[in-house]
């Protein structure tokens, strides 16, 4: 796992090209690599912050709030942890390392795995490709779960303008 | 034997009649502070985060409405499939422009895709949907697509 603070690590001149560096935000496009990571974040919602998200998007499905209820009538472990939610984190990874000028233009996720109020995710990702030409770097994204299950895979092309 | 018969096929690039919602500097606010954003301008409501319209365009239900888990009864349009497991695929979003305050969008929901596939533990159908997000001069706002898996 990457630094937790997000700091960008600089490689030691003698270690190897190919060694995986985190970056707290993008350096200019020539110098960018596949592979670079993006800062890791972990997130544990409470039964606080989950109702403040479902407040906010107006979801009222009772398997985000009412525990006896999701899991004696739905049979789920616990409370159920929103899809979508994981999906902002999967954009909350690239807009916190693009800058002002930067533009997020496609992201995307799927939802692969259940996660439940008590569990710790961790999101986070990777350069997978660089076009210099149009100034377009494509990432890979993960929200992970504490045993390593990635829940939510996502994708997101950026336009860097710097 | 198809599942898919060409009455579901029929409401391929049918669309629901298209919502419109007025987007609030409050509502930003909320959206920013329970998903924890970092950017003052989400936090500040100057700009919304891209999946602050996630349920945006949704119908808001009478209580009386809800069914016992709590989602909203109503029928949904489209084909009546013949498999009934809904799982969520992916979704994947282009953003042409960010969301601001005061604007007024108008989203519409069209049936792109209904194609039927053999999975290992049986048939599946995917349904594949876009939703056209465009501001107050119909200009493009954000593009979605999201596919829904039955089984």
């Amino acid at each position: 796992m990457s630094d937790p603070n997000g700091q960008a690590t600089s490689p030691e001149p003698e270690s190897p090209p190919e060694e995986p560096r985190t970056l707290a935000s993008p350096p200019p496009i020539g110098e960018l690599r596949v592979g670079d990571q993006l800062p890791t974040r972990s997130h544990t919602p409470t039964n606080v912050s989950l109702f403040m998200y479902n407040a906010a998007v107006w979801n009222h499905h009772r398997i985000h709030y009412d525990e006896a209820y999701t899991t004696q009538v739905e049979g789920h472990p616990g409370i159920v942890i929103d899809g979508p939610l994981q999906g902002d984190w999967i954009t909350q990874v690239v807009l916190n390392w693009i800058g002002p000028q930067d533009e997020l233009v496609r992201f995307a996720y799927t939802n692969r795995v259940a996660a439940h109020l008590g569990e710790t995710l961790t999101s986070g990702g990777r350069v997978a490709a660089i076009d210099i030409a149009a100034s377009l770097v494509e990432l890979e994204l993960f929200v992970v779960n504490e045993q390593g299950a990635v829940t939510t895979p996502g994708s997101a092309t950026v336009f860097l303008a710097g | 034997m198809p599942l898919l018969t060409e009455e579901h096929l029929r409401w391929i690039g049918t669309s629901d009649p298209p919502t419109t919602v007025e987007v609030s500097r409050r509502d930003i606010v909320k959206y920013a502070t329970a998903t924890e954003q970092r950017q003052e301008r989400y936090l500040r409501g100057d700009e919304a985060p891209p999946m602050f319209v996630f349920n945006l365009f949704s119908e808001l239900p009478t209580v009386e409405g809800l069914r016992r888990d709590g989602l909203a009864a109503r029928r949904q349009q489209g084909p009546s499939l013949p498999l009934k497991r809904v799982m969520a695929g992916g979704t994947s979003v282009e953003v042409h422009r960010p969301i601001r305050p005061g604007d007024v969008l108008t989203a519409t929901r069209t049936l792109v895709g209904l194609t039927e596939k053999q999975g290992r533990s049986g048939p599946l159908i995917f349904s594949e949907y876009r939703t056209v997000i465009v501001d107050a001069d119909g200009r493009p706002v954000m593009e979605e697509n999201q596919t829904g898996i039955a089984r």
